[in-house]
């Protein structure tokens, strides 16, 4: 590692604060579900947060950020306030997208976050296209894009891969590996257990880690965003995660034993990051505070969301072309 | 007779098809160990096996295309798609080798091939994942197209098209799985393509419909009945081949016609009817045809706008009072 970030126990609170509000938000918008008052898929980002917490971190607010349908916890991480996340849920015209969206299409362009993704794969062109405006511009930003193991086999992440490589974008590809594809485990999805090799084909940096900490997401990836930055090359990251709940709320997920679920919840990373806090550096009453802070947020975006009004069907058209109607 | 689901029925005329001809087999994601994600393939990897039961990672373009190589030499696949939205990835695959090696070649080569999903709006999934693809495809010359609305023509037409020495495409319809009706148990009752389905008669107004939408138009003939007008509502269920001669018949008979599909109303299915119907029984006709159509805007994901977009039994209603001068 070449880059060694300052580290402060305001930073860690924060970090952690970030960790634990989008898990505050996911728990909420998963009762919110089973009330019947979210519908359509519900893909909860429960156990990856570190990544989108660290990743944000270490991204300039106007560094481009696409992901997938599993969204929630990136859009927040990025600004987006937790009122306009729940609202979108919600299907309010308050909503990120204006309850057009739901939860799979999370947009936020004032924190650069150009949006959750329904259709495996078909993002990571757009991501990269993103990066080539950045570099025809002559500007120094960046973009991250996230995915599953499960799209690094489509042909979208290569193609994708290989322009951005051969036309040097600016861009670091993120694969968040949670060793599962919807009900598949990634020894059935792929030829090899390496994701970042990948990235060999197309002559492209790599890197790989087992993610333990948020602060290991941010050593990690900072040094490919100055990659990106500095020499404007692309690098392929696979950082290797679990989620905790189902593929989506309709996943009973009988394809993994209890033991390896639970197995795999004590290493939790962001219950590590608070016993940390806590036990180690002494910080008991400020995560307490933070926490009972973080409840007040949560219950207001829940008020917010179901107090806000339904968009009307006047935005129909509106949204769907600028300018006039094409008939 | 047996009383089964609509996703039963598919299934039994997938295994019985797989028992008569070893050349059979089925392709797609979370088809086997996952029993599929709409549990439409459940048991079958027990009974069939790795060789015959195949889980695909999430690679739809590779998958279509090596069934459609598989198929040029022999073989008889079906390939499931999670839905047919995802087909678009594939789209190269179908139309420019699974619709075009017969021609190309000279009619050397055939492509025995079943492409099967489920279609259209499912419940706020949102402007990704609710496409009605029917039209889309029928559109192109080499293709067949089929949208069964009950489990027995589901069984009867699939054990069709899986004996078929054409590409053949099946809609099936996520809110469709669960409903119930009687099926042969006969394993060799095949439902004929390109025979339309009277299923209530009537003598005022011809509701021509498939799929889902043929449970919304009997809705309507209910509803119109008790007003005094008795809409005949046809099943088309084979939307290529088309079965002209029942649709001119009934319009003989009714003098009007509404189609009601689900999709947008540029171009598609629909239009294709209204002008089969409009050249061919031009001096039946007393009113125009109408169309009852998804809205001309991507799907919405809040419910209320969702349901205002998708056509239900009200657009059906409004659209028959129209062609009968009514409204
Ligand atoms: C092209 C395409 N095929 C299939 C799907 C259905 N689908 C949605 S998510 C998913 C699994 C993706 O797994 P992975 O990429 O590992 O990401 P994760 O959900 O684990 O975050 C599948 C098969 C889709 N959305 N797009």
């Amino acid at each position: 590692m070449t880059t060694t970030l300052p580290k402060s126990d305001e930073l860690s609170l924060d970090l952690y604060r970030q960790m634990h509000t989008i898990r505050r938000f996911e728990e909420e918008a998963a009762r919110a579900y089973a009330q019947g008052k979210i519908g359509g898929f519900l893909h909860l980002y429960i156990g990856q947060e570190p990544i989108a917490v660290g990743a944000s971190s270490v991204m300039r607010p106007d560094d481009y950020l696409l992901t997938t349908y599993r969204d929630h916890g990136m859009a927040l991480a990025r600004g987006m306030s937790p009122r306009a996340a729940m609202a979108e849920l919600f299907g309010k015209v308050t909503g990120c997208s204006k309850g057009l969206g739901g939860s799979m299409h999370f947009f936020d362009v004032e924190h650069s976050m150009l949006g959750g993704y329904g259709i495996v794969g078909g993002h990571i062109p757009i991501a990269a296209g993103t990066a080539f405006a950045s570099k025809y511009r002559g500007e120094d930003r960046v973009t991250l894009v996230f995915f599953g193991e499960g799209a690094c086999s489509i042909g979208d992440f290569h193609e994708g891969l290989s322009l951005a490589a051969l036309w040097k974008l600016p861009i670091v590809f993120v694969c968040e590996n949670n060793e599962y594809s919807m009900g598949t485990p990634m020894s059935r999805t792929m030829s090899v257990e390496d994701v970042s090799m990948k990235a060999l084909g197309y002559g492209m940096a790599r890197d790989r880690f087992f993610v333990e900490s948020v602060d290991q997401v941010r050593e990690h990836l900072a040094e490919a965003i100055e990659r990106a930055r500095t020499l404007s090359e692309p690098t392929l990251v696979e950082i290797r995660t679990y989620r905790f709940r189902g593929h989506s709320m309709s996943d009973p997920g009988k394809y993994r034993t209890p033991d390896e679920l639970e197995d795999r919840k004590k290493k939790d990373a962001v219950l590590r990051a608070r016993a940390e806090l806590v036990d180690e550096k002494g910080l008991k009453e400020a995560v307490e505070k933070l926490e009972a802070e973080v409840e007040e947020v949560i219950a207001d975006a829940v008020r917010f969301a179901e107090e806000s009004p339904e968009p009307g069907i006047e935005l129909l058209e509106a949204t769907t072309y600028s300018g006039e109607f094409a008939r | 007779m047996t009383v089964m689901r609509y996703r039963e029925a598919i299934r039994a005329a997938m295994m019985e098809e797989m028992e008569r001809d070893s050349r059979v087999f089925l392709v797609g994601e979370e088809v086997g160990h996952y029993q599929g994600a709409y549990k439409v393939s459940e048991g079958m990897l027990e009974r069939f096996g790795e060789k015959r039961v195949l889980d695909a990672p999430i690679t739809e373009s590779g998958f279509t295309g090596i069934s459609i190589g598989a198929a040029m030499v022999g073989l008889r696949p079906i390939v499931e798609y999670m839905t047919w939205n995802f087909s678009a990835v594939a789209f190269d695959q179908i139309l420019n080798n699974a619709a075009k090696l017969r021609q190309m070649s000279g009619g050397q080569l055939t492509v025995p091939i079943v492409f099967r999903a489920p279609n259209a709006s499912a419940k706020q999934v949102g402007s990704q994942h609710s496409h009605a693809m029917e039209h889309f495809y029928a559109h192109i010359p080499g293709l067949k197209v089929l949208a069964p609305a009950t489990p027995a023509d589901a069984k009867g037409l699939l054990k069709t098209a899986i004996r078929d020495d054409n590409p053949v495409l099946f809609m099936e319809s996520e809110t469709l799985y669960n409903i119930k009706g009687e099926v042969s148990d006969d394993p060799d009752l095949l439902v004929p393509m390109g025979k339309a389905n009277i299923v209530r008669p009537g003598k005022d107004v011809s509701i021509i419909a498939w799929s889902r939408m043929v449970h919304v138009a009997l809705e309507a003939a209910t509803e119109l009945a008790k007003e005094g007008v008795e809409a005949e509502v046809i099943d088309v269920r084979s939307l290529r081949p088309l079965d002209e001669t029942t649709l001119v018949e009934s319009v003989t008979r009714t003098h009007r016609a509404v189609v009601a599909h689900e999709g947008w109303p540029y171009g598609g299915v629909g239009a294709e009817i209204a002008d089969r119907l409009q050249r061919l029984a031009f001096d039946e006709l007393d009113a125009p045809i109408l169309r009852a159509t998804t809205l001309d805007v991507p799907m919405p994901y809040n419910a209320k706008l969702e349901q205002h977009v998708i056509p239900g039994v009200a657009r059906v209603l409004e659209n028959v009072r129209a062609v009968l001068y009514r409204s």
